[in-house]
């Protein structure tokens, strides 16, 4: 089934940021080649044309390369990867904290808060 | 690719499209949206050559639209028309004996997809089914210009996803422009590269889908509210 996507962003960045969620989870792992545009599109109910947008993204990005007749593929580079879970951590953790500070909560409530939520939910 | 310049439509004292100036490239899916009655069906019927202007020219890769132009232009009519006692495998031979460019393998290949069985007499099909073969046979002509007109309308989900996909599937947009025209956007909105609002014959808008995104922070849906709202009084 399609997944939905949300009105306030472009169709193809939130396409990137799926993938790019898969191969921080090494859904999609180092080398690994991604579905062709059509089979994206279609698996996505996307516009091709949106597809290829995605990919050009994240291959200026460096989280992809085409290789000629070859189709495109996840860059073989950790180094890449490794900054790319780094960022988006960053991005979360700084939404969470302004929106946390916004409430009035401080930083050692804030640490209690997910220690607890971590312990309830199972968690390491 | 296409072209309109300024381009007026009656039927005698009715204003189908006025004034309308439009130019529109290749390798895009090109929503046209409006109410009934806006002009959307005599849009793309000026362009496929079913009906001409009364003031104006419309021009398909460079040349004037006459009837001729459907060697260029497929088009999907809202209505059905088939034989009754036809199969989907004798539309697609009939199909084949009147148009150059269609491609057999294709259009079975598309059927295939759609899961539809070939040898059911069409009159025997569901709305669903029977709107399926309509646009297989449409995809598989090998034209630069395709035209559907209400594709979805009237279809359950299920059938409306299967046509979305089949659609993704089969379109070449290096070589094809797709117009589609809808009053419910919401199921082609991912589809769609650019939009086309119509009302009272002009068109009154036209924007590319994910700079609506971009900067408005919009769906096309949402879009769609606001432009009524806005030029409704």
């Amino acid at each position: 089934m399609t997944e939905e996507f949300d009105a306030s962003k472009p169709i193809y960045m939130q396409l990137a940021e799926r993938i790019n969620k898969k191969i921080i989870r090494n859904e999609l792992g180092l080398g690994e080649k991604l579905p062709s545009v059509r089979e994206m599109a279609v698996q996505s109910g996307v516009n091709p044309n949106t597809v290829q947008r995605t990919y050009s993204e994240l291959e200026r990005m460096g989280i992809v390369e085409t290789r000629r007749g070859q189709g495109t593929f996840v860059t073989e580079n950790k180094e890449v990867i490794k900054r790319l879970r780094e960022q988006l951590k960053q991005e979360i953790m700084s939404e969470f904290v302004r929106n946390m500070k916004e409430l009035g909560f401080t930083m050692d409530e804030i640490i209690t808060s997910l220690k607890d939520i971590n312990q309830k939910e199972g968690g390491v | 690719m296409i072209e309109l310049q300024n381009v007026t439509k009656r039927y005698g004292n009715l204003v189908a499209l006025e004034n309308v100036s439009l130019q529109l490239e290749k390798g895009k899916i090109v929503g046209v949206l409006g109410a009934n009655g806006s002009g959307k069906s005599t849009l793309l019927k000026l362009i496929a050559g079913l009906a001409f202007p009364t003031k104006g020219k419309v021009l398909v890769d460079g040349q004037e639209v006459t009837r001729n132009i459907s060697q260029k232009v497929a088009y999907l009519s809202e209505l059905d028309a088939y034989y009754h006692n036809f199969t989907a495998r004798d539309m697609i031979h009939f199909y084949a004996s009147q148009f150059i460019d269609f491609n057999k393998e294709k259009a079975n290949e598309i059927l295939d997809f759609m899961q539809l069985d070939p040898n059911k007499k069409l009159k025997t099909l569901s709305k669903g089914s029977r709107g399926r073969v309509k646009i297989a046979l449409t995809l598989a002509r090998e034209v630069p210009v395709l035209l559907m007109d209400e594709p979805l309308s009237g279809l359950d989900p299920m059938v409306r996803e299967s046509i979305v996909k089949g659609l993704i599937s089969f379109i070449n947009l290096e070589k094809q422009i797709v117009i589609i025209t809808t009053h419910e956007v919401s199921e082609i909105e991912f589809l769609l590269d650019e939009v086309i609002l119509i009302r009272d014959g002009k068109v009154i808008e036209r924007a590319l889908v994910d700079q609506l995104r971009e900067t408005n922070h919009q769906s096309v849906v949402d879009w769609l509210k606001k432009m009524y709202k806005g030029e409704g009084k």
